[in-house]
């Protein structure tokens, strides 16, 4: 164990571990808005986010940058970013209200048991991972450098990059907007009843199947724009690196305490600095086996995460 | 069509009923011809005559062996989802633990250098993997449902770093050349030997026939009775005095057991154990077959494992329109987990119990639904 | 009832897929006009996560197979193509389906050292000749296997041959080593890191296959090292997350990796700004006159450039072809063959020890650099 280079590193590893922890959370959103409404693991949700992360590289594909572009000028990186953010967004969006289509609302027609929807989710998973693996012969997609990696300003020597201050704002940003969403909004409002009381909230007149689309559809918005942040951060997707993401996207969830917004948020990115110190202190290879320790170890203290389970105020 | 579904329905009930009033004679007699046609049937000259049955681009006694194995390792964990309703996503880590166990004591490439034979690492290793099965237990039983699902799942993961990482598993390099079964033919070859895989896949199925034994009786003691009213309704359970964490665990300890038996044994016949062999999509595939099969029924457990291990090996060398459908079995995998679960969520061959809740569940009016 | 015929139909696709199959697989039996019936398999992963490499040299087996029956129409020999996944769990019933099918004669494989271990005994009981492009565990030629050959230096001269490149060429005196934990990425790095000695200022490992994508612990320890080289143990994709993600960090060293990662990919998930400067040492030889038009051969049969290992496992397969061709049809005849084999191939020129190794003479260690997005050659690397 090597202490003396926590410290010595301990801005940097601070600042990237935040900018991995932010795309944890959006995901990590995703897992906890699903299951705040349905009781469910979403275990397809780590696809959704994988086809944000190809369409925003495809969109550029189709603007006519490869992984070798450089583009210069602040507009058109913008336009480049937002383009593909949007894009991303639509198709998670998408995937994601498919994947509730096929795979679980017929099951909710039928009653059936939550050990089904976990099997049909599973299903769903592998089925669209393997297709984008088919599809991409299974090899990486790498991304064109848009956003500069040079440091933007210093806090006590640690550089802090264009890139971390993009990712950690726009993860902060559409987690502003989904919280405002949930709490502010009609939908939203309809959203938290469900997850309080779906019986009651079916008496209210509120539209329970409408209501768990919209579910999907803001978790899969979350997702893609994740998907865009996690191209921009990492520089190349390959089809199967989704699974372990969503995988530690979902225990970001439980540790916060799953079913609740902001624990999504608090969980993602202390994961993301868990990882980071984990890395440091015992090796990059331990960093995931360090994430699963901390789970593991914080859910026998607190069976319910760090905040404790519930949807926006509903259940404290 | 709807003649055609409506008789086959009507057949599949009066075969059930049946089946469950025949002499016991009969019962019997057609259970010992089933038995024998799976201990026949590595043979190439009983398998050539089963048509498209066998496996042409893999050698069949060794496609045997490995969907021996995932039966083995379905029985074992339809006892902790199917019966105990505990859902564990990891269990394939106790595989491991198993496999590990084997290679660690026997292999000369292992660092302590035991040697030991195979046959005496086996009861170690069982011991071993049920005693991992407590130790996770008793801290994670305490939680419930999707806790207890993610937590397991984190453990099979962090069980696979641990065997890629740490100096002492040896991590991709693995251990080479642990010793086979005891054993010799009387002319002094020795029963397991490299190339036939068929003395292995008989030695597994008939400690599958054992274990198949061992859990049905337990199923139908105090034990099992214990389980199924934890699997139904805890808190009730509880309630009326059952000591719900005891039966838990032993679900699970029972359960890690069978899988370190699953893993000693593949580690005997493999003769090589390394981090490969222990991927997070193996778990998810076991825990899909005993669902398929039919979660909490013992010969839907055999059927979901033996099933969903000969299709994927099956799709080998099957080519449609130029493509090879190899590449897109686990496409195909996933589609029919999907399609099974709308249309059939109780298994193939469902707990007759299960079953008719399922059916009063789909009477309940789902509100808004 | 919607959900009966659902299942009917399901059953009877099932039934009619399974019956299609067997179908198929038993018309290929029938050979072919002018086929004599004799095969040769390719072992290695085709699918799953490190399936890049194995197409690599199944599409160079392929084309010495094409090649082979177009100059020999009256004697067409058949590719058997094992997909192992390069699991090792998978490999001995491939092993013995290869072994059960009597005319097939040698195999190019298995690819990786993992599935050597499983399937290797299989194939030295049954006395099937096996010439591996690929697995360069140095341990495999030890183990007392018969039928073993291998067409390219094992670890143990391509790791030094690295460190005495970063020592002697690059003249780094700081270097930091990476490797991906696989049997060959940590071989690899064990050896360079022995002969770099103290010159090596710090080491981590990362997960490979594709488990890990975020490397920013690994690139902030090699931003505070101050290394002037990296060494990077491993395989294509994560060498090329590894450079992008360090070039991003302003980490501007040079990468050095092994034959691993000399792969199209590579360049393609680092992009080509990131892995220019590159060095990737090969135990193959750069295009020569021997070479000829393997490249356009290649692409012209299989629609792609060649990759890591495609000429190894072309060569590989020429070398039992050329066994055949000379009418040594039975799998001793064809053991006997190779084991005597002389010859040139367009990656080396090949020659075995007893041990089934290439003979030490024949092994030689290049450099290349990536230059402008290709892999151009540098110089060869003095073994000592």
């Amino acid at each position: 164990m090597d202490f003396t280079g926590l410290f010595s590193h301990f801005g940097e590893l601070t600042t990237t571990g935040l900018a991995q922890g932010a795309i944890y959370a959006l995901v990590a959103l995703g897992y906890t808005l699903v299951y705040g409404v349905l009781r469910l693991i979403n275990f397809a949700h780590s696809e959704v986010f994988i086809s944000g992360a190809f369409a925003a590289i495809w969109t550029w594909s189709m603007l006519g940058l490869n992984q070798d572009s450089k583009v210069s000028g602040f507009g058109s990186i913008l336009l480049y970013l937002l383009i593909a953010m949007v894009v991303a967004a639509l198709a998670s969006a998408l995937a994601a209200t498919v994947i509730e289509r096929v795979a679980y609302r017929p099951l909710r027609r039928r009653n059936a048991p939550p050990l089904a929807f976990l099997i049909t989710a599973i299903g769903a998973s592998i089925t669209i991972s393997e297709a984008f693996g088919i599809f991409t012969r299974r090899l990486p997609q790498g991304v064109p450098n848009l956003v500069s990696n040079e440091p933007l300003f210093h806090i006590a020597g640690t550089p802090i990059r264009v890139m971390e201050v993009l990712i950690i704002g726009a993860a902060l940003l559409m987690m502003v907007g989904l919280d405002t969403f949930i709490n502010r909004t009609r939908f939203g409002r309809g959203i938290r009843a469900v997850a309080q009381d779906p019986d009651t909230a079916a008496l209210m007149g509120v539209n329970r199947d409408r209501t768990i689309l919209l579910v999907f559809i803001a978790g899969g918005t979350m997702a893609g724009v994740a998907g865009l942040l996690y191209d921009i951060r990492i520089g190349a997707v390959t089809y199967s690196v989704g699974f372990l993401l969503g995988l530690k996207a979902f225990t970001a969830a439980v540790l916060g305490g799953i079913g609740n917004l902001r624990g999504a948020l608090l969980g993602g990115l202390l994961l993301g600095l868990v990882e980071n110190y984990a890395s440091e202190l015992f090796g990059s290879q331990w960093k995931d086996f360090a994430a699963f320790a901390v789970l593991v170890v914080l859910l026998m203290f607190r069976p319910t995460g760090l905040l404790g389970e519930s949807l926006g105020r509903a259940r404290a | 069509m709807s003649g055609i579904t409506q008789g086959i329905r009507t057949f599949r009930q009066a075969a059930g009923e049946r089946w469950r009033t025949a002499p016991r004679a009969v019962r019997w007699s057609v259970l010992a011809a089933v038995i024998i046609f799976f201990y026949a049937l590595p043979n190439k000259e009983f398998y050539q005559y089963l048509g498209p049955i066998p496996t042409t681009e893999s050698n069949f006694g060794q496609v045997l062996f490995t969907i021996s194995i995932y039966v083995l390792l379905a029985v074992g964990l339809n006892v902790v989802v199917g019966f105990a309703g505990l859902l564990d996503l990891g269990y394939f880590g106790f595989f491991a633990v198993g496999a590990y166990t084997v290679a660690v004591l026997t292999s000369p490439s292992s660092d302590i250098k035991t040697l030991w034979p195979w046959l005496a690492v086996v009861p170690i290793a069982i011991a071993l993997t049920a005693i991992s099965g407590v130790a996770l237990g008793t801290p994670t039983l305490r939680l419930r449902g999707d806790y207890l699902a993610i937590v397991t799942l984190g453990f099979a993961e962090m069980i696979r770093i641990a065997a890629t990482s740490s100096s002492f598993l040896k991590g991709q390099r693995g251990f080479n050349q642990i010793p086979h079964p005891p054993g010799e033919y009387a002319d002094g070859r020795p029963i397991f030997g490299v190339l036939d895989a068929r003395p292995y896949y008989w030695l597994v199925l008939t400690l599958i026939l054992l274990v198949v034994f061992g859990v049905r009786n337990l199923t139908r003691s105090r034990v099992g009775r214990a389980w199924v009213s934890i699997r139904e309704d805890e808190d009730a359970a509880q309630l009326m005095g059952v000591p719900t964490f005891t039966f838990k665990l032993w679900a699970f300890a029972i359960g890690a057991a069978i899988g370190g038996l699953a893993g000693a044994l593949f580690a005997g016949k493999q003769n090589f154990v390394n981090s490969q062999s222990f991927e997070l999509l193996n778990s998810i595939i076991i825990l899909a077959a005993v669902i398929l099969g039919g979660s909490g029924n013992i010969v839907g457990a055999i059927v979901g494992g033996g099933l969903v291990a000969y299709l994927i090996e099956r799709f080998r060398g099957i080519e449609v329109l130029g493509v090879e459908l190899y590449e897109f079995r686990f496409l195909a995998f996933g589609v029919i987990l999907i399609i099974m679960m709308i249309f059939r969520p109780q298994g193939l061959i469902p707990n007759r119990r299960r079953a008719a809740e399922l059916k009063d569940r789909r009477k309940e009016v789902t509100v808004g639904g | 009832m919607r959900q009966k015929l659902a299942r009917v139909l399901g059953g009877a696709a099932l039934v009619a897929l399974v019956a299609g199959g067997a179908a198929c697989s038993s018309g290929g039996d029938d050979a072919a006009d002018g086929a004599c019936g004799y095969k040769i398999g390719f072992f290695g992963a085709l699918t799953g996560s490190s399936a890049a490499l194995g197409i690599n040299m199944n599409n160079g087996v392929k084309l010495a197979v094409d090649q082979y029956n177009k100059a020999n129409p009256d004697c067409k020999v058949e590719l058997v193509e094992l997909d192992s996944q390069g699991s090792p769990d998978q490999a001995p019933q491939l092993a013995q389906r290869a072994i059960d099918d009597e005319k097939l004669l040698g195999i190019v494989g298995p690819a990786y050292s993992g599935e050597s271990e499983a399937a290797n005994p299989l194939f030295s009981e049954a006395g099937l000749v096996h010439i591996t492009p690929s697995a360069t565990r140095p341990s495999l030629a030890d183990q007392g296997w018969k039928t073993f050959f291998r067409v390219i230096g094992n670890d143990l001269s391509q790791g030094p041959a690295a460190g005495t490149y970063i020592k002697n060429v690059l003249k780094a005196e700081k270097v930091y080593v990476i490797d991906d934990q696989s049997a060959y990425g940590a071989g690899l790095a064990d050896e360079v890191k022995k002969v770099l000695g103290p010159a090596v200022v710090g080491s981590d490992k990362v997960q490979g296959e594709g488990k890990q994508s975020d490397f920013s612990g690994v690139v902030t320890k090699v931003k505070a090292s101050g290394a002037t080289a990296i060494y990077f143990g491993g395989y294509y994709q994560e060498a090329g997350l590894i450079r992008k993600q360090l070039t991003n960090a302003g980490v501007k060293a040079p990468l050095i990796a092994g034959d691993g990662v000399n792969d199209p990919a590579y360049i393609t998930s680092a992009g080509q700004d990131a892995a220019e400067g590159t060095i990737l040492t090969c135990p193959c030889q750069p295009a020569t006159k021997a070479r000829g038009s393997f490249v356009s051969d290649y692409k012209a049969l299989n629609g792609v450039d060649p990759g890591t290992y495609s000429d190894s496992a072309y060569d590989a397969a020429n070398i039992l072809l050329a066994g055949i061709k000379a009418g040594k049809t039975t799998r001793a005849d064809l053991l006997e063959f190779v084991r005597g084999y002389t010859g040139e191939g367009v990656a080396a020129s090949y020659k075995f020890t007893d041990k089934g190794e290439l003979d030490p003479s024949q092994v030689k260690i290049w450099a290349y650099k990536v230059q402008g997005g290709q892999v151009v050659p540098d110089q060869e690397i003095p073994l000592g």
